[in-house]
């Protein structure tokens, strides 16, 4: 049972990474990990609760969610869903240039990446700066005239607070994208230490796949 | 142990409630036995094993699975058994025999009320014959509500945009307390309604001369409420508004002529003919569509209607 | 404990003082990541709010003493019970055992220096710090008069605080998340060398379950305040019929956070006492493995029972038979604990402590709790007893009488490691049994009470029931008393000197095995287990059982 010959950090010359409550950097690492595996998890099931909110109100009310997801513009949709994905590659890209220390294709991926968020959330702006111009907006504030089916207002209530949750996360990934790009040029990721760069991926990568169910969910209804 | 059931339990009134309170009963006995076993198994623990010096030795018991699956299974019966008594209790209390008799109930902070299949309307107080099936049909105008019976055992929630159904037999003559069960505000301890239980003859004079209430308000205000209540109030304005029918403002002692040329004069008679045979006399310009009043009023809401339109000036 | 506790240098082998005055100062407690002076300072923040807490529900009684007005409005009464329950869950039970016992004693139990993420330890203190200060400025708005459940179109249409409200709860429960997310991280990979999971002290299985929860429930909790929010700010339309929504579907959004919450509640308690009973029989915990998964088998079956609250609330016949179905399961992991709990105590060698007496009375309280559970489950016996005052006496038996019981069996076991300090023993037996009897006598009435068809929330009620209601409040009276007492003797001992053994109570887990109180990072070097938790065969009389002052 005594494991006398576990590792300590001492052995390991001693990360300047290593907090004090770790053995060593792969407990450090792998803890990390499962931390950002939990925090995931009570994500998906926030956004789940939204999902079934939506399910529900367009099983209640299909003629109007029809109605009101054509003022929604698929072309720009498309597009925000091609530069998601790309991003999350180049996410990928930035994690294996850590571990093969690229530290030049290291920020050059971080950076792609961050210009993909930013553009994002630049159509984004446009969508929802279009829709503020119309009147197309969630609850008591909705003013769109000429509508045929009523209740429209319900398919943008839930559009606002999915998209919005979704591009308030989107923001908080390019602080900490920006965050490891400071901390790339210092020169911190190498293939002993890359653990940031890892979890900041696997929260990129929820995101996309996130933005990937409300695609088809708000801009294709059938 | 009859005196301990009737501390606990208000008396049964409805059909069902017996088998409900055969249940409660049970699990009542249930958990003062466990309470005295498991309190008694731990005081004979505490006095026979109590430490007594620094140096006792405890046997070293992992586990007994033999024990733990006694305990397990054991409890697991029971509980099954639980479980189906409350089912069968549950299916009983759902579905309303075909005869039943409906009534709407409209809950709205604080108060309910009541409509009787002829049109009658009541508040906080709901009449019902002994030994036949009610069924209600409940709404809410405003917040979450929920209409319980104690001494019936039965309870519903009161929803807004969506009927919900309660049904049961009354077995006690008497009056039965119904409070409202889900909070609702400032009102809220003070949403309460009675249910009379009648006897047959009891409930004939409610339906042909109203509850207490009916029979003793003044005719000028009961003629009102069956303006506001029986729709009268859909066609007839009382501020010389034109509507399907004339209005009333200041109608009482006017004369006329009919479609038919025939002359009339609003008095008693009249009116009482116009409620009951409304095509006698039509008023010249209006369509004859008004039903006819027959059976749905009472004598003494009649003359609550002509004490009313007196009054209209 | 040389036989016990082997220790390896490492570089971090400088000593340090002991972890409540090194380093010392106000600004050292409130930038600590230490995770005792964070469990510490959740401590004093759940004894503040339980004070406030309590003093409402004092309030509430003595409101109840007369059917008709006593010292207060409707509308404060309304308020004063909102406030009460909102306070009481989300400030006090649901932190009490896990962010402050747990989190004190979680990384000792496992050997390890300190939760796997301390920074985020310490957000989680200021993220509930935060809630709790949102919590208390509705009072300024005006109060929030909702209950704590927050039931639509009610909670969307009254005026006051409610949103404010609705935001600290959401506030509170990212502080929840973030502990849960800790615990989980810490059992899984920061065990002590040697620790498999079945080497675990049971207290870790327990805020295993906990945390489990936490991640899974708290999020949909926290979605469905934020829906409400908007609903007030923008009236979006989800919960209101007039809109199109659905009142109903708030229930079933609040419930599947808030049924399993129950169990965030009652888990815990379960840990601590599965910690004590074999401390002070000083004899193996019997049947470990049954205890252990019988909390994440209620942990995970809590999931499925949510619309066991809403059974009057107009669900399909088969909806209705599947979720008390499935709620009878719970009883049956509940019953087994129960009996191992008593098994443990068969034959062994039992010394009546002050956490031992709590724990005794959290056996006969959930005993109590638990079967009148049955009660609830039933859907006939359900439909009649749904929203009285059973309802209100059978969850205080269990969210609050075996919480905090076990809660204060915890305070009174882990006291002395904490501060290094024992309180006046003939004093804490008088405070178990004022609370035992104060307990039983405020809440045994309500059962009666609500069976006969008192229902809950009533500010005005019908005089047949004034007699019940007098004698709950003076059970209220001496419930308090017994508080009150273990807080001025708990506070007392702080006074003395320092002076406990490492192990006073003579336990087998690794937190007797460092110094009382330890120090900043908990053991020198790093301990390896190298015996189960509970094994008295090694050692009998383990060292540090010689008498203590006071």
């Amino acid at each position: 049972m005594s494991t006398a010959t576990h590792t300590t950090s001492a052995d390991h010359g001693h990360s300047p990474f290593l907090q004090h409550h770790f053995r060593d950097m792969d407990q450090q690492f792998n803890t990390a990990k499962i931390g950002m595996w939990l925090f995931l998890v009570t994500e998906i099931l926030m956004f789940g609760g939204l999902f079934i909110g939506y399910g529900i109100m367009h099983a209640n009310h299909p003629q109007a969610f029809l109605a009101a997801h054509h003022h929604l513009d698929r072309t720009l949709g498309a597009i925000n869903t091609i530069v998601l994905l790309f991003s999350s590659f180049t996410m990928v890209m930035a994690i294996w240039a850590a571990q093969t220390s690229r530290k030049s294709l290291v920020i050059l991926f971080l950076v792609i990446t961050l210009l993909c968020a930013a553009t994002f959330m630049g159509i984004k702006y446009s969508e929802y700066s279009h829709k503020f111009h119309e009147g197309l907006l969630p609850g008591k504030y909705y003013t769109h005239e000429g509508d045929t089916v009523p209740g429209q207002f319900l398919f943008f209530s839930f559009y606002f607070m999915m998209t919005g949750l979704h591009g308030i996360h989107v923001l908080l990934g390019m602080i900490v994208i920006s965050w490891l790009i400071f901390r790339a040029v210092r020169g911190d990721f190498g293939p002993d230490y890359y653990g940031p760069l890892d979890i900041t991926g696997l929260y990129w990568h929820l995101v996309d796949l996130i933005w990937i169910y409300l695609f088809p969910l708000m801009y294709l209804i059938s | 142990m009859n005196w301990f059931q009737n501390w606990m339990l208000p008396k049964a009134a409805a059909t069902h409630a017996g088998d409900v309170d055969g249940l409660y009963m049970f699990i009542v006995y249930l958990t003062i036995f466990f309470f005295f076993f498991n309190g008694a198994l731990i005081v004979y623990a505490v006095r026979r094993w109590r430490r007594r010096s620094a140096k006792e030795v405890t046997p070293h018991i992992t586990h007994n699975t033999k024990m733990e699956l006694i305990w397990s299974i054991i409890p697991l019966f029971v509980v099954m058994g639980i479980f189906f008594w409350g089912f069968k209790g549950y299916v009983k209390a759902w579905v309303p025999p075909n005869d039943s008799m409906e009534i709407v109930v409209t809950a709205k902070k604080w108060v309910w009320q009541f409509e009787y299949p002829d049109g009658t309307r009541t508040l906080n107080d709901l009449h019902v014959p002994l030994n036949k099936p009610v069924k209600l049909v409940m709404h809410s105008e405003d917040v979450i509500h929920s209409f319980f019976v104690p001494s019936f055992r039965l309870k519903r929630d009161v929803i807004p945009g969506r009927y919900t159904e309660l049904w049961f037999t009354p077995t006690e003559p008497g009056v039965q307390q119904v409070f409202c069960a889900e909070y609702c505000g400032k009102g809220h301890s003070d949403m309460l309604a009675r249910i009379f239980v009648d006897t047959p003859e009891q409930y004939e004079t409610f339906l042909r001369e109203g509850d207490e209430q009916v029979r003793k308000m003044p005719l000028k205000e009961l003629g009102k409420l069956v303006y506001e209540n029986k729709g009268c109030a859909t066609c007839h304005s009382l501020d010389g508004t034109r509507g399907q029918g004339p209005s009333w403002k200041g109608i009482w002692g006017e004369t006329g002529k009919g479609a038919d040329g025939k002359p009339y004069t609003v008095d008693a008679n009249y009116i009482r003919q116009s409620v009951l045979q409304p095509q006698a006399v039509v008023v010249q310009g209006f369509e004859p569509i008004m039903p006819t009043f027959q059976g749905l009023l009472r004598e003494r809401e009649i003359l609550g209607v002509i004490e009313f339109i007196k009054s209209v000036k | 404990m040389a036989d016990t506790l082997t220790t390896h240098g490492n570089g971090h082998a400088a000593h340090h003082g002991d972890y409540l005055e090194d380093p010392k100062g106000l600004a050292s407690w409130l930038t600590t990541v230490d995770h005792k002076r964070i469990g510490l300072m959740y401590m004093w923040s759940v004894f503040f709010f339980f004070l406030v807490g309590g003093i409402f529900a004092l309030l509430v009684r003595i409101e109840l003493l007369t059917p008709k007005q006593t010292i207060m409005t409707a509308e404060m009464y309304n308020r004063v019970f909102t406030l009460h329950g909102a306070i009481m869950v989300f400030l006090v039970i649901i932190p009490a055992i896990p962010a402050a016992l747990g989190n004190f004693a979680l990384p000792l139990l496992l050997g390890a220096k300190d939760v796997a993420f301390p920074k985020l330890n310490l957000a989680s203190l200021y993220v509930y710090w935060t809630g709790a200060l949102m919590a208390v400025t509705t009072l300024a708005l005006g109060g929030v008069d909702t209950g704590w459940t927050f039931y639509t179109p009610y909670s969307s249409t009254t005026g006051g605080g409610v949103t404010l409200m609705v935001l600290a709860a959401f506030v509170l429960g990212f502080s929840s998340i973030f502990t849960g997310v800790n615990f989980i991280a810490t059992i899984h990979k920061l065990r002590a060398p040697g620790m498999g999971w079945f080497e675990m002290p049971l207290f870790c299985w327990g805020m295993y379950s906990t945390a489990l929860i936490q991640i899974l429930a708290t999020p949909v909790l926290a979605i469905t305040l934020l829906l409400l929010c908007m609903e007030r700010v923008l009236s979006i339309g989800i919960f209101d019929p007039q809109l199109g929504g659905d009142p109903v579907l708030f229930q079933h959004f609040f419930w599947f956070y808030s049924h399993p919450a129950v169990y965030i509640m009652i888990l815990p308690a379960f840990a601590v006492i599965s910690e004590v009973i074999p401390t002070f029989s000083k004899k193996t915990i019997f049947g470990y493995k049954a205890i252990a998964f019988s909390s994440v088998a209620i942990a995970l079956l809590g999931f499925l029972v949510w619309a066991h609250h809403m059974f009057t609330a107009g669900m399909s016949l088969f909806a209705g038979a599947i979720f008390s179905f499935i709620t009878f399961f719970i009883a049956i992991p509940s019953a087994i604990k129960v009996f191992n709990w008593i098994a443990t105590m068969w034959r062994g060698s039992i010394s009546l402590e002050a956490p031992m007496l709590h724990a005794i009375s959290f056996l006969l309280i959930f005993t109590i709790g638990g079967l009148t559970g049955l009660f609830l489950a039933a859907l006939s016996t359900d439909v009649h007893l749904h929203d009285t005052y059973f309802v209100v006496s059978h969850f205080h038996y269990v969210m609050a009488g075996s919480n905090l019981i076990a809660f204060l069996a915890g305070i009174h076991y882990w006291w002395p490691k904490m501060f290094g300090r024992m309180y006046n023993k003939r004093l804490a037996a008088i405070g178990a049994a004022l609370v035992f009897i104060g307990f039983n006598a405020t809440f045994l009435p309500q059962f009666v009470l609500g069976s006969r068809g008192m229902p809950r929330r009533y500010y005005n009620y019908l005089p047949e029931f004034q007699s019940l209601h007098v004698a709950s409040t003076i059970g209220s009276w001496i419930l308090a008393s017994g508080l009150f007492l273990i807080g001025a003797y708990l506070l007392a001992s702080l006074r003395q000197p320092k002076g406990v053994a490492a192990n006073p109570w003579g336990g087998r887990t690794l937190e007797w095995e460092t110094d009382s109180p330890p120090t900043t990072h908990n053991f020198e070097g790093q301990p390896v287990l190298q015996h189960g938790p509970y094994d008295y065969r090694a050692n009998p009389a383990p060292v540090g059982v010689e008498e203590h002052i006071h």
